[in-house]
């Protein structure tokens, strides 16, 4: 890192919850989540993986589970490949070349849902990941969770016996698209993850990020979140 | 209810009162009563009003539930007891709720007037009223009276529970109301004079009969037709009329009697039934087939839904087409349009005089153009200049062109000036055609405005005279004719020349015809006389006309042709020339002078005016401003519009619109304009007229003619015409030139600049350049190949576009772009993407480049990445194709390593591919369905004894290797026996010393073995120590020994424990299975020496020296080990063929008991058992992937075959699952063959069968020397274990590398060329781990063969290393080993027996004779001898020079003699393949090294590098002897065998001079 010229590295600081998710006719649900990130990126501090509390929904109307489960971590990067905002865009890659996971390199949320069964097995519930949003500011994000398919019937019924359902080999699985063709999954419920963005560097390093016609990006209004309840 | 209730009501009244019996209620209540009683007092009246009103009207039914009847029975029960039993009468009977009401109101009545307090029953009836109207507010009334006056709601407990049948919602809150104060609040009631009744119960029956009242059930009979049919009609029924009634929808015969007798209850029920008794219906709208077309899939499998359909390409909208990207630094392009102005040369308002004027100003125009172009005098030069050329080649042609070229270009010259005059002719006609009607026209308009008295336009034509020199010109004029008269009378001659000979060739063939004729004539007449006729008539059809002899062509009436044409088209001599000029300065007659209708015209042309729309890509982009229309019908816009455009131009186009006074506009025409070159710029552009004409009909009703009218000039009507408005646009269409001069022109070919082009928009061939997608080349080549004139006016544009071409200012892309929008997206160009560090590095990265896969953080700043971390990536690439000969003595062998180093590269290649494809067990877990087997087995382990009477083994626990680090992992040895260890022979030992003084070998040794022979000695035999043997392991440089032992058969069961270390501390599974170390199992002797033999101090003390001597190894790769967790075993000890000073043990007969094992076979056996702590997971997931990958990938095998062969597989790993069965492999290119392909008969190098021509034995094991001579390498080494490939016969003989199968496969292929029946077995051997070795059937006795060693075991040989087989292979098929044993000592290796030998190919699937990829023969290249004297010569300075590196404190001193002896003798072991010459050898050693101690051996190697050799030379430690005065000799010799196959021989010996 130049010391006092230009930077070398930028810095995004992400901290948020994972607030709450709606699994209809789950309960007792629980959360990991870890993040996945490219090589070009490095977390200087805070938790890159984590596992929450078991929550239970409540008896009253809105049947969500509530986690508020705290993410905290700081990343330095120096190349904002794969980030939310360019996806899409990598410089390394030219026309022809395969898209390899590093063309989807910059950090994401991977979030894995687990909770006990009919029986109480503890079995996956869902699984999700979404991009670190990279715009300074508050962003909430609602992930669809899904889980894989048993292969046949037959296979899931034995899974739903014994307990031992279909799960990734990797949650990390899910944040990438290599490989996905072969499963098939379901989707089951949603988890909101709350993000707040801080990020350092960037404009000096040419990254401008922030909408230029908005203040403050993505403000969610205070009323917004209360209409949910 | 009539009766029931006043029974009942007074008993319940009379009862009430003394209920407290059962009451609960404590007098600590009562006060808090008694204020509440005042309380209610007031809020009582109200109620008890509204309670009388609603009295009256009838109460609403209400159905009861049971379980409110439940509620009923518990309140009473608990109100009083008493009371229960006659409640249960009363439910019985009565609905009792009814009863209980009435009984309330009697009492009320009686009680109102005796105290105001409200008795139970009023409460009651507050209530349990059904309080139809206003519930809500009741019943809000009712529970504030709760709130707030506990004691009323204690008294009215018993009522609560009923409302609580009511509101649901206030369930809880009631029960618990019941629960807790029901007894109490009795109490009070009888307090309070409130007279309790048991609640009415309903009896069942009653209920069904009031609820029959109520409700109705439809019946399910069916309802008789008459009662369906207004009055008395028969049903009528249509279809039995032959009326079509359409099937009517299904509907349960049940359920359509249910709806009949429903609608039959209503009113006006009929109305729904038809005439024939059935309810109406429409016909059921179900078909019952589709009818939609169906979809056929032309693909099983696929749902036709979802098959994909080819459509054709379409092309892409023009909006989608941008140019570049916004923001792109070249910034927006841009196009100028200038839109000067616009001239009608017909327009409705036009006047006679102006329509003439405007077909003037054509004409005019017209002969500008043709003045500009001067065609008849470009013409006329052509010709002059053809006929002086004429002239000169037929002169002299002594012009530099040789005679025959002038010769023959003559005549092209002639028919060039024939057409050029022609030309000339035609265009001079047609100038002077041009002049005559332009005088005429002018003619015309004059005479019009003289008639109609009045001008309209300021046209007026001058016609001036060019005076022209009457002699020159006649001069001129009379040669011209006189030219055109030779010419056309040479033209003539010719013509006649051609002519008369055509005529003679014609009249010959008259000639002879007339003769055949007359002759026919005569034999006919004289023939046949009759038929004369008939004959005649054909002949006359044949008849030919004499041909006419041509004319001869007259010169005066040629040349009176040419005058009358000169006359016709040309100016006369001496006439002057006139040149017409139009000018505009006639004064137009003002308007007050005109009649009233040309007033009204130009009245009407002043309200006139146009403006023109700029269409872009059909866009309207702008608009002109609307100007008048002026009275020369002339429009001036003079308007430059400058669009910046982001998508391509497809079309540009002006839409001319004319409005009339306020109201309406009228689209006049569209013109296209051709969206100009790249290189047109504004400013260098030229002005261009655009026509247009509209075919809009306009009819005006004063002087002008208007538009598709018919008119005439004449007076009488006659010569109409009639004129459509049209008109042209003058524009310049450009590109935008921005500052800096830089031209705003998309980049496509923007080199291209400065070629105007004028013709561009009427020559085809002109565009070509416009988009710079034409081969500029290709087309100079064409105009060249064309001869195009390069000074004909009409090819200007063309010309000057190829020279620009050719002389190589423009480049003209040479290459055909497939995404030309890619340049939209390269945020830099391509030269700084490739010179940027970072680039290249993130590049590098995301290809998977080996040095870069894992390389973190890139930095952001180029100045960050230092130049060195390409260096290797670059020197790899530089090396990859250089080959290094400095390693490899051998030429071919650098070569195959080179290959062998891209074949693995490759593989990696493939494999990086692989590790993205994905299968399903990769991605998700998911428990497999357990078999009824699996199950079954667990519910045994259930009942398996905790301790059982033969423990088995127990797995460890096994690690995963990423998390280890150096010291983790030890490989462990057990030693635990060795059998037949080599002896030392006695004769060194026990040898008289020779005194220094006798030097004479031959003397002294002549009969010493003969005479020392241990036979002799038995005595000796029993006590010497035979050998000292202890083993030592070295792994890794590390070494380990054991204990000494004694005797040739030592007992050592020793553990010895060594470190591990990973290369570069690198644990991955694909690191560890890359490893190459070997662990090297040493077997030494260990000799004490007396240190100082002639050591005056001798006697004090005794000083020895301890020498070890090497005797034998195994070598075990590390690999082995890491594969199978664990080796166990006996193994044989590669002992050298001579060890001098040792010998054979057997032959002392010492041990006995060993005698049976030992006649089995020969050689030493060390027993071991090695294994890792802790056992680490092999990685076979992977290479079995791989293998699946590829499998999945390339193949040319038939897919049933492959079907086949899974299903094969899978039957038999699922019956044997350890054991392995192959019937598919990988060859060299990747690619699955099937394995019997491998199998064939091939011959092996002549050579060897020629050594040995009678003894088959011999010859075989002759070949498996030879195979076995082909240096083994691992493929799990050379491909890092990712994959097992096979190679054929003559790849590996190139190689001359490869793996047990390999030797194994060309084993048995050479022995099925010997004629021998032989096998490939799949199996497991020790050390190897999974192998194949071969199977032979030699005189009804199996024979086992090792390929990579050649040597041969029975069946039934208990040292054989090969330990399971699993499947054998044959050239035509694979038997899976069924047996119940797989040891080859166990088994039946006959493969006819079906049950033993499962076979692919049987009677279901039969062989289908697949083509073997073996070559056809082997060809082998003779082996070199001299390349091989050449090489030993190397190896043995290497080996010395490496022999002294390794001793540096020491002098190396080499004794020559003993060299040369052993040299010698080398040959002699290859020879005998190192067999039954011990003896010999060691005599003559003997004899001639008497003085010396001797110890040393040869060694036998395959070649294939020289670093083996070194170290083979480093671990048998002869260098390590530090007697001072040691010599040491080492001999090498190469044998050379066909293929370039090397055997090497290494001879190393230590030698003590003896004092």
């Amino acid at each position: 890192m130049a010391a006092a010229g230009s930077p070398g590295v930028f810095l995004l600081a992400v901290n948020g919850q994972i607030e709450s998710g709606q699994f209809p006719g789950f309960d007792d649900l629980y959360c990991k989540f870890c993040f996945v990130y490219g090589q070009d990126w490095v977390p200087t501090a805070g938790l890159e993986e984590g596992i929450s509390q078991i929550t239970s929904k409540s008896d009253v109307a809105p049947t969500t589970l509530v986690w508020n489960f705290p993410i905290d971590i700081t990343f330095k990067s120096t190349n904002p490949s794969g980030c939310e905002c360019w996806g899409w865009w990598d410089p390394a890659r030219r026309p022809g070349t395969r898209l390899t996971h590093t063309s989807f390199a910059g950090p994401q949320i991977v979030v894995s849902v687990y909770g006990p069964d009919f029986f109480g097995n503890d079995v996956v519930r869902g699984y999700g990941a979404v991009h670190v949003p990279f715009t300074p500011g508050r962003h909430t994000r609602t992930i669809a969770m899904f889980v894989p398919e048993s292969t046949s019937r037959l296979q899931k019924f034995t899974s739903w016996f014994t307990g031992r359902r279909p799960e990734f080999t990797d949650p990390k699985v899910v944040a990438q698209g290599e490989g996905r063709e072969v499963t098939r999954v379901r989707s089951q419920g949603f988890v909101t993850i709350s993000f707040n963005v801080v990020t350092k560097d960037m404009k000096k390093l040419g990254y401008d990020v922030s909408p230029s016609d908005m203040q403050n990006p993505s403000l969610v209004p205070v009323t917004e979140g209360i209409h949910k309840y | 209810m009539a009766a029931g209730p006043s029974d009942a009501a007074p008993q319940a009244l009379r009862d009430l009162p003394p209920v407290p019996s059962t009451s609960r209620t404590g007098f600590a209540e009562f006060s808090v009563r008694e204020r509440m009683r005042e309380k209610l007092k007031a809020a009582r009246a109200k109620a008890e009003i509204t309670l009388l009103q609603e009295d009256r009207s009838p109460r609403p039914r209400r159905l009861k539930s049971i379980r409110e009847r439940k509620t009923d029975f518990r309140l009473d029960k608990a109100s009083d007891n008493d009371k229960f039993s006659e409640m249960q009468e009363d439910e019985s009977h009565l609905p009792s709720k009814m009863k209980f009401r009435d009984s309330v109101k009697r009492h009320k009545q009686k009680s109102t007037f005796q105290n105001d307090f409200p008795s139970a029953e009023e409460a009651y009836n507050f209530f349990t009223f059904n309080f139809d109207s206003e519930p809500e507010s009741i019943k809000a009334g009712a529970r504030k009276r709760n709130e707030l006056n506990e004691e009323e709601e204690a008294e009215e407990e018993c009522v609560e529970t009923h409302e609580d049948e009511q509101e649901e919602d206030e369930t809880d809150e009631d029960a618990r109301l019941v629960k807790d104060d029901d007894l109490f609040i009795i109490g009070q009631t009888a307090e309070d004079f409130l007279v309790m009744k048991p609640a009415d119960c309903e009896s069942y029956s009653e209920q069904l009969k009031k609820e029959k009242e109520f409700l109705f059930t439809p019946s399910m009979l069916a309802v008789p037709p008459s009662e369906k049919m207004p009055g008395n009609m028969q049903p009528r029924y249509l279809e039995d009329e032959g009326l079509y009634t359409g099937e009517r929808p299904f509907v349960s015969q049940s359920n359509q009697n249910i709806l009949e007798n429903r609608i039959l209850r209503q009113e006006q029920g009929k109305e729904w039934f038809g005439d024939d008794g059935k309810i109406l219906a429409l016909p059921n709208p179900i078909k019952q087939s589709s009818t939609r077309p169906p979809i056929f899939s032309l693909e099983e499998g696929i749902a036709p839904e979802l098959e994909t359909v080819y459509r054709k390409a379409i092309k892409m909208t023009a909006a989608n087409q941008y140019l570049v990207g916004p923001g792109d630094f070249q910034g927006p392009f841009q196009l100028d349009i200038d839109i000067s102005g616009l001239i009608f040369t017909h327009h409705p308002c036009f006047s006679r005089e102006h329509v003439l004027a405007a077909k003037l100003a054509q004409l005019y125009d017209q002969y500008l153009a043709r003045k500009q172009k001067n065609l008849t005098k470009l013409l006329t030069d052509k010709l002059h200049a053809l006929r002086n050329a004429v002239e000169c080649s037929i002169d002299g042609g002594d012009a530099g062109v040789p005679r025959p070229v002038a010769q023959q270009s003559i005549p092209e010259y002639k028919i060039e000036i024939r057409q050029t005059r022609r030309l000339r002719d035609a265009e001079q006609e047609k100038d002077r055609m041009l002049l005559k009607t332009i005088i005429k026209v002018w003619k015309q308009i004059k005479s019009l405005r003289d008639f109609q008295k009045f001008t309209n336009t300021p046209m007026k034509l001058y016609l001036r005279k060019e005076e022209v020199d009457q002699r020159l010109d006649e001069k001129a004029y009379e040669a011209e004719i006189q030219a055109e008269i030779n010419e056309l009378l040479e033209e003539c001659m010719e013509e006649y020349e051609k002519k008369m000979k055509e005529y003679k060739t014609e009249l010959q063939e008259w000639k002879s015809w007339k003769k055949t004729q007359k002759s026919k004539k005569k034999k006919k007449k004289k023939d046949i006389h009759e038929e004369e006729e008939s004959v005649e008539d054909c002949d006359l059809g044949e008849e030919r006309v004499k041909p006419i002899p041509p004319k001869m062509a007259n010169s005066l009436e040629i040349e009176q042709q040419v005058r009358e044409k000169a006359d016709n088209c040309r100016r006369k001599p001496g006439e002057p020339a006139l040149i017409p000029e139009l000018v505009l300065s006639g004064s137009v007659t003002p308007t007050e002078l005109c009649p009233r209708a040309e007033v009204l015209r130009r009245e009407d042309v002043k309200k006139r005016s146009a403006f023109i729309k700029v269409l872009f890509n059909a866009k309207e982009v702008s608009r002109t401003v609307t100007r008048p229309i002026s009275s020369d019908f002339r429009v001036h816009f003079g308007q430059i519009f400058n669009l910046q455009i982001f998508n391509w131009p497809e079309s540009l186009k002006l839409q001319i619109y004319e409005t009339m006074g306020m109201s309406s506009t009228t689209l006049l025409a569209e013109v296209f304009i051709p969206v100009p070159e790249t290189t047109v710029l504004t400013g260098s552009a030229p002005m261009e007229e655009i026509e247009f004409s509209s075919n809009q009909r306009v009819m005006l009703d004063h002087e002008g003619v208007g538009s598709g009218v018919s008119f005439s000039f004449e007076a009488d009507g006659s010569n109409k015409m009639t004129l459509m408005t049209s008109g042209k646009v003058s524009n310049s269409v450009s590109w935008a030139v921005g500052e800096k001069g830089i031209p705003l022109i998309p980049p496509v070919s923007q080199q291209n600049t400065g070629i105007p082009s004028a013709l561009k928009n009427i020559d085809a061939i002109a565009s070509i350049g416009t988009s710079g997608l034409t081969d500029m080349k290709k087309l100079a080549k064409w105009a060249v190949e064309a001869k195009l004139d390069p000074n004909d006016p009409n090819n200007a544009a063309l010309m000057q576009l190829i020279m620009v071409a050719t002389s190589g200012e423009a480049r003209v892309p040479d290459f055909f772009r497939l995404e030309q929008l890619q340049q939209e997206f390269n945020f830099v160009s391509d030269e700084e993407f490739n010179r940027s560090k970072r680039f290249r590095l993130l590049q590098l990265r995301n290809g998977e480049v080996a040095e870069f896969r894992n390389y973190k953080q890139v930095p952001l700043h180029e100045r960050e990445i230092s130049e060195k971390i390409f260096e290797d990536y670059e020197k790899r690439l530089q090396e990859r194709d250089v080959i290094d000969s400095k390693n490899y003595l051998d030429a071919h062998r650098a070569v195959v390593a080179n290959y062998l180093q891209k074949v693995r590269e490759s593989v990696i290649n493939r494999f990086l591919i692989a590790k993205h494809n994905f299968l399903l067990s990769d991605l998700v877990n998911e428990e497999e369905i357990p078999s009824l087997g699996i199950l079954g087995l667990s519910l045994f382990k259930l009942a398996e004894p905790k301790r059982p009477l033969k423990p088995r083994r127990k797995e460890r626990k096994k690690v995963t290797a990423q998390n280890l680090s150096d010291g983790d992992i030890k490989l462990l040895v057990n030693i635990i026996r060795a059998y037949d260890i080599p002896v030392r022979k006695p004769v060194m030992s026990k040898l008289p010393q020779p005194s220094k003084s006798s030097r004479s070998f031959n003397d002294m040794f002549a009969a010493s073995p003969s005479a020392q022979s241990p036979m002799d000695s038995p005595d000796w035999a029993l006590n010497q120590v035979l050998v000292r043997p202890f083993v030592e392991v070295s792994f890794q440089r590390t070494v380990c020994r054991t204990t000494t032992a004694e005797g040739p058969n030592p007992n050592w069961n020793e553990e010895l424990e060594l470190p591990f270390r990973a290369p570069n501390g690198d644990y991955s599974t694909h690191s560890l299975q890359s490893v190459k170390d070997e662990v090297f199992i040493n077997v030494f002797d260990e000799v004490l020496h007396d240190a100082v033999e002639d050591d005056p101090e001798r006697g004090s003390g005794i000083r020895t020296r301890v020498e070890r001597h090497w005797l034998g190894c195994v070598k075990i790769p590390f690999t082995t080990i890491y594969f199978q967790a664990r080796v166990d075993g006996t193994f044989k000890v590669d002992v050298p063929p001579v060890l001098l000073g040792y010998s054979k043990e057997k032959n002392l007969g010492i041990e006995r008991g060993y005698d049976s094992v030992q006649n089995l076979s020969e050689g030493s056996y060390i027993t071991l058992f090695i294994t890792i702590e802790p056992q680490l997971i092999p990685g076979e997931s992977v290479r079995e992937k791989m293998n699946e990958m590829l499998k999945k990938f390339d193949t040319q095998e038939e897919e049933k075959l492959l079907q086949a062969a899974a299903k094969y597989e899978a039957e038999c790993t699922s019956k044997f699952p350890s054991r392995k069965c192959l019937t598919t492999v990988i060859d060299l290119n990747g690619k699955t063959v099937f394995i019997t392909r491998y199998i064939k008969p091939l011959n092996p190098p002549q050579e060897l069968l020629d050594a040995i021509p009678n003894s088959s034995q011999t010859a075989a094991e002759l070949v498996a020397r030879y195979v076995a001579l082909i240096p083994f390498l691992p493929d799990s080494v050379s491909f890092a274990g990712i994959c097992d490939l096979w190679s054929t016969s003559d790849q590996f003989l190139y190689l001359l590398a490869g793996d047990e199968e390999e030797h194994a496969v060309l084993l048995c292929n050479y022995f099925l060329g010997m004629g021998k029946k032989a096998w490939l077995i799949i199996g497991n051997a020790i050390p190897e781990g999974p192998t194949a070795y071969v199977l032979t059937l030699e005189q009804s006795q199996y024979v086992i063969w090792n390929p990579s060693t050649g040597c041969f075991y029975g069946q039934y040989d208990t040292f054989c290393p090969l330990q399971n087989v699993y499947c054998l292979i044959g050239c035509d098929n694979i038997w899976f080993n069924m047996q119940e044993y797989d040891s080859p000592i166990r088994i039946n290796f006959d493969i006819s027996k079906p049950k033993l030998w499962k076979s692919f190919f049987s009677r279901r699937l039969p062989y289908p004779g697949l083509r073997s990829i073996q070559p056809e023969e082997l060809v082998y290249q003779h082996a070199d001898k001299a390349a091989a004297v050449e090489l030993q010569g190397r190896i043995e300075k290497i080996l010395k020079e490496k022999i002294m590196e390794w001793r540096p404190r020491h002098l190396t001193r080499w004794n020559r003699y003993c060299t040369s002896t052993l040299r010698n003798f080398l040959p002699l072991l290859e020879q005998n393949q190192g067999k039954d010459i011990e003896d010999d050898h060691q005599a003559e050693l003997q004899k001639q090294l008497g003085d010396y101690r001797v110890s040393g051996f040869p060694i036998h190697m395959p070649f294939s590098e020289v670093r083996p050799l070194i170290e083979a030379v480093h671990s048998m430690g002869v260098h390590t002897i530090d007697v001072s005065n040691v010599e040491f000799a080492l001999a090498v010799y190469i044998h050379a065998y066909p293929q370039n196959v090397l055997s090497v021989w290494i001879y190393i010996a230590s030698l003590v001079r003896n004092r």
